[in-house]
């Protein structure tokens, strides 16, 4: 599913770019919180199994074998937050050290792959948790929530795919392949979860980060016959809540939503080659932004293309530029 | 430990593109990348003088053009759905060789093609003539967040430890007669995985215990310095600067 270079235009590649340094900023911040002073260390550790794991390949179905993409795995074992750093640290060290997954589309990358598998895993989780208590609904969660994660992901691109990509193609047809196709991967991926979560759990229970709440206090038997429980667990602390990782879903996604449609308007590479249907060449400049200087990437204001482009490029590059800046100066005060 | 220590995607070597500061190449590669995906895809003449400004890089560095073909391996499960996006596609058709094909689809299919070819070309000497931690010392001096650098370094340390001891777990397998072949045998290969976490999990522990008894504060040390000169700066910078020109002159 890695996205090459060339697949999305320059602006989409650009706005989704912009939206997953905002996720990567917000989820730095979480992690603290989820692995304290051992988020390097450790978050770069799971980072290595995830990359690891994603070599796996099982079988699909005759002759045919999927791999795992990891994201749900990697929030129900570690935590959201810590499973999108992983998540996004993968794709970038495939990116640019193995050319797995283009430069330019990094972005995408991160956020189809990163952010939307485990956003929509780690909310399916928690609802599924929340309905079915015990080990049982851990590992029924970890199915769902795997499941779910990987069409969803396949969507969000075909969505984007649709919004800025580079080739005119059907999105409702396209959806629906995408959808089949990778809800039977999701299959896959999601018994793949489910056992491995299980497996850990059977074991190490403490280490996995979705079923904190199901630690059993001590119970201590006297040689009398008395017992007195010591330590009862504490009413587990949620951190990474649900509410404010939705709520940053749902800015990320106005965002990428508000930016990449206002500028995947103004653009001749796909939309309006559909649209219109008349040859790809001659733009007729009759549509709603036709007036504005940048609408067909300029050809109407008489700003040449790539001027036009460059402009809406550094426009969001200034916004990525901000939201980087805005994480680093925290960066500073507490390493 | 026998092997040396450099990566395997690395070529040791000591050529100008070797010695360049990891940071001006970074940002040297990922313009020439934005320029060539902001190139229009009419302008055929364009993407051949990108390649050939790649295979002058190439040839600068001493990376043979064998080393690159073979890890462009890499791009082929994409070539294969650009080759369905003419069938797929919407719009006015044509015939070729009995199948019907979608013009705009024809030419996505070959705007995907020539743009993810050199990009992942560039990738390839990227990776080829800088070691993968210098590119995120690099990375660190371009101003990304120090923690995610810091994750990725880790990442890159822990991750030829835990591939070799996947290896070892599946030789275990094999050496039992285990052949995944079925759907079936997914749960043997998922309690691998399982073990394969907390295996990796407790050693991670170990190591951040022993890294804090040596005085580990947060911060790996950066031993070498990274500084570029303005020269530095200008010979990294020719390559995307002599794509913009070429984007210009095929205007």
């Amino acid at each position: 599913m890695h996205v090459p270079d060339g697949f999305f235009n320059a602006v989409t590649s650009v706005s989704a770019g912009a939206v997953a340094a905002a996720g990567v900023a917000v989820c730095l911040r979480g992690a603290r919180r989820e692995l304290d002073d051992r988020t390097a260390p450790m978050a770069g550790l799971v980072a290595a199994f995830i990359f690891a794991v994603q070599m796996l390949n099982f079988p699909v179905a005759a002759g045919t074998s999927g791999h795992l993409l990891g994201g749900a795995l990697a929030a129900i074992l570690v935590g959201p937050y810590t499973g999108v750093l992983c998540m996004a640290v993968v794709l970038l060290v495939q990116a640019v050290f193995f050319a797995d997954g283009g430069l330019t589309a990094l972005g995408v990358n991160i956020t189809i792959m990163g952010l939307v598998t485990v956003l929509v895993g780690w909310a399916v989780f928690r609802l599924v948790t929340g309905l079915a208590r015990g080990k049982g609904g851990v590992t029924l969660a970890a199915f769902l929530a795997a499941l779910i994660s990987v069409p969803a992901s396949a969507l969000v691109f075909t969505l984007l795919f649709w919004i800025g990509g580079t080739a005119p193609i059907e999105v409702g047809a396209v959806a629906a392949a995408m959808g089949g196709v990778h809800l039977l991967i999701g299959i896959g991926e999601g018994v793949i979860t489910a056992v491995t979560v299980g497996a850990v759990l059977a074991v190490r229970p403490d280490l996995v980060y979705g079923a904190r709440g199901l630690a059993k206090p001590l119970l201590l038997r006297g040689a009398e016959g008395t017992t007195t429980t010591v330590g009862e667990p504490e009413p587990v602390p949620v951190r990474g809540a649900l509410k404010p990782f939705l709520l940053g879903g749902l800015g990320l996604t106005a965002v990428l939503a508000g930016v990449v449609s206002f500028f995947a308007s103004s653009d001749p590479d796909g939309l309006e080659a559909v649209a219109e249907n008349k040859g790809f060449l001659d733009q007729a400049a009759d549509h709603l932004f036709g007036g504005w200087a940048l609408a067909d990437y300029g050809e109407v204001g008489g700003i040449p293309v790539g001027v036009a482009g460059i402009i809406g490029v550094g426009l969001v590059l200034l916004i990525a530029g901000g939201v980087a800046y805005a994480a680093r100066s925290r960066d500073k005060i507490k390493v | 430990m026998g092997a040396g220590h450099h990566h395997q995607l690395y070529l040791p070597g000591g050529s100008v593109v070797h010695r360049l500061p990891p940071q001006c190449k970074l940002l040297a590669i990922f313009a020439f990348a934005i320029v060539v995906v902001a190139t229009p895809r009419e302008r055929f003449w364009a993407f051949a003088a990108y390649a050939v400004l790649l295979g002058v890089v190439a040839a600068a560095a001493r990376v043979p053009v064998t080393y690159v073909g073979r890890r462009m391996v890499i791009e082929v499960p994409f070539v294969l759905f650009a080759f369905l996006i003419p069938v797929i596609g919407l719009g006015e058709r044509i015939t070729v060789l009995g199948l019907s094909l979608s013009v705009p689809g024809l030419w996505a299919a070959w705007n995907i093609l020539a743009k993810a070819t050199l990009g992942v070309a560039a990738s390839i000497l990227l990776a080829a003539t800088t070691e993968p931690r210098v590119i995120l010392i690099g990375a660190q001096r371009l101003r990304l967040p120090s923690l995610l650098v810091q994750i990725a370094m880790f990442m890159l340390r822990y991750m030829d430890v835990i591939m070799e001891e996947m290896r070892r777990m599946r030789v275990a397998r094999e050496s039992r007669g285990f052949e995944a072949r079925n759907f079936r045998h997914i749960p043997v290969i998922a309690r691998s995985a399982g073990a394969l976490f907390i295996r990796s999990y407790e050693r991670g522990e170990r190591v951040h215990l022993a890294m804090l008894s040596r005085g580990y504060s947060g911060r790996m040390p950066i031993i070498q310095d990274m500084s570029a000169s303005a020269h530095q700066w200008a010979t990294a910078l020719a390559l995307p600067a002599a794509a913009l020109a070429v984007l210009g002159l095929t205007w």
